[in-house]
């Protein structure tokens, strides 16, 4: 390892420090700096000088001071301890902040992301001649009862074993197995290290197929992500990103979700750990904290940390993808991290060019959601992860085509489009059916077909087509009245109500209709798109739309969502809802209506 | 050099610096001033005697940049600039209650300084989330509006949109004056900072005070219009560091009220152009997010401790315009808004309360049963659904005519006019316990057929819906 080389300070502008004095500082090289010893990363160098961003906050640092260059890049711990975790933007557990320093975060503590005093109950799979290669998993942990830590050999790495410890208990930082690489010793042990801002190798890249099941009906059914992919999340404020990815990481059915709440509010982190404690996995019964790492560089901490944490956060995913686990990454909010590189870049003094972003802009969104896919893991035994990224966007006044807006758009795979017209009604997720994309529709319709019902893509587009043509007819009437249109329109219109209301809408923040099983998902879109097909064959056959409207059980599907009775009370009601359009077809004696 | 310098360099012994090489606007610029810190407060002595406070903004071995507190008038190149060894800090304790200061945190009252108490930084240090809890405590305003749909929670940083022109201050004031936590009766101490006001806005919050007595439980920080602009960024700083003293030393529940938040973002982008930063839109500058977070996130309420810290801003909207960057960035990092409408105001509703695009995130934590009565969070979520329907009713029927409205969107109708006048409208001193307002929403809603009333549970109209009682 390098020698500790000091320099000294001689500039101070917010985050950017700049120094002199250091012989062969490299780009990246971690320095302290100061008498308090702030944490930074070397961002430039010209000349005899550097610039480091800092990642605490500098004031009362004077120039003289010295720093301290550590010879390594920015890294972060990976290991067992890192579930269940909260850590700043820079990997600190906060825990450990508060009960050093109280409630308020002071300066220039130093603390290691993974504890060192926590023994782990280490079982070894791999014996004295084995080889080892990058990836290989050479034994396990139970990190949290509801998630086994595969060890792995970090992958630079080969070597046989000459040296195993047995099973028993150990710290992150004991030896568990040396190998021999050509000659040079290795130990491996349950911590170890990668760069933040690179990505994790793997074999190689699977296509993405199933869905990442979030129990949000406009999501699964209308604009699903597939486990790997890419989605954002764009909206004005209040428009409801942080709700819907709060109950993405809830309840979606992934194994491990990395959540980092990059410049957003404390309370929401607050909020999130209360119910992370609460919320229990029905399987097992325990707090889905115990799958979960979350990451806060809350909007009052250093600006510089938040474009830190959004590579930790990613580092930390991949490492638990290359596990094999289907790794849910979400970040609140990208924008916030977007800003901070434009606030680091205008302090070193580097070119605006669009809104005063960096030119680098585009090419940091990209490389942040290229780690997300889907993997063949490197090493043996043979495992499959994903990891899924899901990153909100917050554009100034709500306009999409600002840069991070656009630039994102383009290298996702999925949108959901934020509304502000829809989040006035009250109507959430107030995620726009007409603006809102997805790319993996198509791609996970096998797995609705196979797990579900062979019928669920068909009344897929059979939905989207109602509510399309309900919003075309609606402009129209608003400039003719509603009651100028024909009833065929109006019971479109009908129809559009009862999906949005009954189906779209889906507010509950706990009880039944927090989360929506599939087969629920796919049995209510039944019931409204066949219950509009029969209702157009009556009305075509001049039964009145009023008649249909004035139908209790009409009121009745826009509630039945939140019948405890859950997927049985829908099949009920579809059988009521069919009697019903067959005795109103009994009465103005026309055929159609009703099951045949 | 003018006599009077020379006798400031005598009377203050230890280490200075001579003649600066620029006076921009605010700023002045030191050549080898290598000794001063990032953010620490030098003392500046002028040609004309006077002694000025300044910040440095940027600190260097061959040069430091100062901001200038207090007027520049009068001020050359040829100042003599002393480093005090520390960042801006004030002094707390007991004794701030009943005060009032100004920007500088010099007393405004006649009364001397505050000597006893802890010096604390102004700039706050960040409360670490773990160390949150979540707000949760129901604070009854005693305004319908804003307890029945948009419910406050201590802790909460919840602004207000405005126009200048309309009642902001006097709904401000209403609040703090009505604030109560329910069932406990405990009213809130207040922390007013005023930044860059007229004298008249200034006087109207004073009185107010004094007219409930609260001045007892109050301190003021004041930034009048007169005053340099560049004190506006001390203001709510100096302020907050008052509230969270008295919240989370002292154990009291505290209301800050912050008015006008949209001066003290004018002089953020003031001294950023004096700067010669890169602009952002409409030439905020960039960081005007994260520096504004640094304000309002200082709300909050501390796991373990008594108090709680509670923040009501007002921002004026420039141009009316919700898109302008200053209200939209506080937006994205407050806890709801209330914003205010000229509509309304032009047709007599007090308080003018545009209640779509507003929202109150806290609600749903800190109402229902247990907390306020069971059917508070359906009953909001159905008023804004109808009323929504009404408002689009209304705008329908400018098109169409009423007449030619169906049956049903003229029963909504009705209902906005209903919801206005008999919900939303109340008196200045009219304080409403949280039932009546409850009660009030139902009779509004009860003008609704029941079954369009989805988004209540029936067991709850069943209890509630006035033809059930
Ligand atoms: N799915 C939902 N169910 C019920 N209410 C919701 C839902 N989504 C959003 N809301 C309501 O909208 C409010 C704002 O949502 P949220 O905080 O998620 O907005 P946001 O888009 O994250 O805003 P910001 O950009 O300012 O952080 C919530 O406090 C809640 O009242
Ligand atoms: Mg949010």
């Amino acid at each position: 390892m390098a020698q500790p080389r000091v320099g000294r300070v001689v500039r101070v502008a917010g985050p950017i420090v700049e120094g002199e004095g250091i012989e062969g500082i490299e780009m990246g090289e971690v320095v302290y700096v100061g008498y308090e010893q702030l944490l930074g990363e070397v961002v430039r160098i010209s000349g005899g000088r550097f610039s480091a961003q800092v990642y605490e906050d500098t004031e009362g640092l004077r120039p003289g001071e010295p720093i301290v260059a550590t010879g390594r890049p920015f890294v972060v711990e990976l290991g067992p301890g890192l579930l269940a975790s909260v850590i700043d933007g820079i990997g600190r557990p906060l825990k450990m902040i508060e009960e050093r320093m109280g409630p308020f975060i002071g300066r220039g503590l130093r603390v290691n992301t993974l504890p060192r005093d926590r023994r782990w109950e280490y079982r070894p799979l791999v014996k004295r001649g084995d080889e080892l290669g990058p990836g290989d998993v050479f034994g396990v942990v139970q990190e949290t009862p509801l998630v086994e830590h595969r060890l792995m050999v970090p992958p630079e790495v080969h070597g046989v074993v000459v040296d195993a410890a047995p099973e028993g208990s150990y710290a992150v930082d004991e030896p568990l197995v040396t190998l021999d690489a050509g000659g040079s010793k290795v130990e491996l042990t349950m911590k170890q290290e990668w760069p933040a801002r690179r990505p994790r190798p793997y074999a190689e890249r699977l296509p993405c197929k199933t869905p990442l099941i979030t129990g949000q009906r406009v999501i699964d059914t209308l604009f699903p992500v597939a486990k790997g992919g890419t989605v954002a999340i764009p909206g004005g404020f209040g428009t409801g990103k942080t709700v819907t990815l709060h109950k993405i990481s809830m309840y979606s059915d992934s194994k491990i979700v990395v959540y980092i709440g990059c410049g957003e509010r404390g309370n929401e982190v607050a909020e999130m750990l209360e119910g992370f404690s609460e919320l229990v996995d029905p399987a097992t019964g325990r707090p889905i904290m115990e799958r979960s790492v979350i990451i806060a560089n809350t909007s009052n901490m250093p600006v510089s940390a938040r474009e830190a944490s959004i590579h930790i956060g990613a580092t930390i995913a991949e490492y638990y993808r290359d596990q094999g686990y289907d790794v849910t990454l979400i970040a609140d909010s990208t924008s916030r991290w977007a800003e901070a590189l434009r606030e680091v870049g205008s302090r070193l003094g580097e070119l605006p060019v669009e809104e005063g972003y960096p030119a680098y802009l585009p090419d940091s969104i990209a490389r942040f959601y290229e780690r997300a896919g889907r993997v063949k893991a490197l090493g043996r035994p043979e495992r499959f992860g994903s990891l899924t990224i899901i990153g909100a966007v917050s554009p100034p006044g709500g306009d999409f085509s600002e840069p991070v807006t656009v630039y994102t758009l383009r290298f996702v795979g999925c949108m959901w489009a934020l509304d502000t017209e829809l989040a006035y009604r009250r109507h959430f997720p107030a995620i726009n059916w007409m603006r809102s994309f997805s790319r993996y529709a198509e791609e996970v319709e096998k797995w609705w077909s196979e797990n579900v019902s062979p019928e669920f893509a068909r009344y897929r587009r059979k939905a989207l087509q109602i509510l399309s043509l309900a919003s075309e007819i609606e402009s129209i009437a608003s400039i003719v009245g509603e009651s100028a249109l024909p009833d065929e329109q109006r019971l479109v219109l009908l129809a559009a109500e009862v999906l949005r209301e009954g189906f779209l809408r889906q507010v509950a923040l706990r009880g039944e209709d927090t989360f929506c099983e599939p087969v629920k998902q796919f049995w209510l879109l039944k019931l409204m798109v066949d219950f509009f097909d029969k209702a157009y064959e009556l009305v075509r056959s001049r039964v009145p739309a009023e008649e249909i409207a004035s139908l209790p059980a009409v009121h009745v599907m826009q509630r039945v969502k939140e019948d405890e009775r859950g997927v049985e009370a829908v099949r009920e009601l579809y059988e009521r809802v069919m009697r019903d359009l067959k005795g109103l077809a009994e009465k103005y004696g026309v055929s159609g209506g009703g099951r045949e | 050099m003018s006599d009077l310098l020379e006798r400031a360099l005598h009377r203050y012994p230890g280490k200075m610096y001579r003649g600066a090489s620029e006076l921009r606007g605010s700023l002045l610029v030191l050549e080898g001033a290598p000794d001063l810190a990032y953010g620490e407060v030098v003392r500046i002595y002028g040609e004309d005697g006077r002694e000025r406070l300044g910040r440095v903004l940027e600190a260097g071995v061959d040069r430091a940049l100062i901001e200038v507190l207090g007027d520049v008038e009068g001020l050359s190149t040829d100042v003599l600039v002393k480093p005090t060894g520390s960042t801006f800090k004030v002094r707390v304790s007991e004794e701030l209650l009943g005060r009032m200061f100004n920007g500088r945190f010099e007393p405004i009252d006649g009364h001397p300084p505050v000597v006893h108490g802890e010096l604390r930084d102004i700039t706050g240090a960040p409360m670490n989330p773990v160390s949150r809890e979540h707000p949760s405590q129901f604070i009854q305003t005693g305004v319908s509006v804003i307890d029945g749909m948009l419910s406050l929670v201590r802790g909460q940083k919840l602004p207000i949109f405005s126009v200048s022109g309309l009642p902001h201050d006097l709904l401000a004031a209403q609040i703090a004056r009505q604030a109560t936590v329910r069932g406990e009766g405990e009213s809130f101490a207040v922390v007013f900072a005023g930044i860059g006001l007229t004298r008249d806005e200034a006087g109207f919050f004073i009185e107010q005070f004094k007219e409930t007595g609260a001045i007892e439980r109050m301190v003021a920080v004041i930034n009048l219009a007169e005053d340099p602009p560049i004190e506006r960024l001390l203001t709510p700083r100096i302020a907050l560091t008052v509230a969270e003293y008295l919240a989370f030393d002292m154990g009291m529940h505290v209301l800050t009220i912050m008015t006008d938040m949209t001066n003290y973002c004018e002089a953020l982008r003031e001294l950023s152009a004096a700067r010669g930063e890169v602009p952002g839109r409409l030439g905020y500058p960039g960081y005007m997010y994260s520096d504004l977070a640094t304000i309002y996130e200082r709300a909050g309420v501390i796991r373990g401790r008594r108090g709680s810290l509670t923040l009501l801003p007002i921002v004026t909207m420039p141009g009316g315009d919700l898109r302008h960057p200053i209200p939209d960035l506080t937006g994205y990092i407050t806890e709801g808004q209330v914003i205010l409408s000229q509509d309304l105001h032009a047709r007599g509703i007090y308080p003018p309360v545009n209640v779509l695009p507003s929202l109150s995130r806290l609600m749903r934590a800190g109402v229902g049963a247990g907390k306020t009565r069971e059917d508070h969070t359906y009953v909001a979520d159905q008023l804004y659904d109808a009323y929504s329907r009404g408002v689009r009713a209304r705008d329908l029927a400018r098109v169409v005519g009423a007449i030619n409205l169906s049956e049903r969107l003229r029963r909504y109708l009705k209902f906005a006019d209903a919801f206005e006048q008999e919900f939303l409208s109340q008196g200045f001193y009219e304080n409403r316990s949280l039932e009546e307002t409850l009660d009030r929403a139902w009779r509004v809603l009860s003008l609704l057929p029941e079954e369009e009333l989805v988004r209540i549970p029936v067991e709850i109209i069943k209890k509630y819906h006035p033809s059930y009682r």
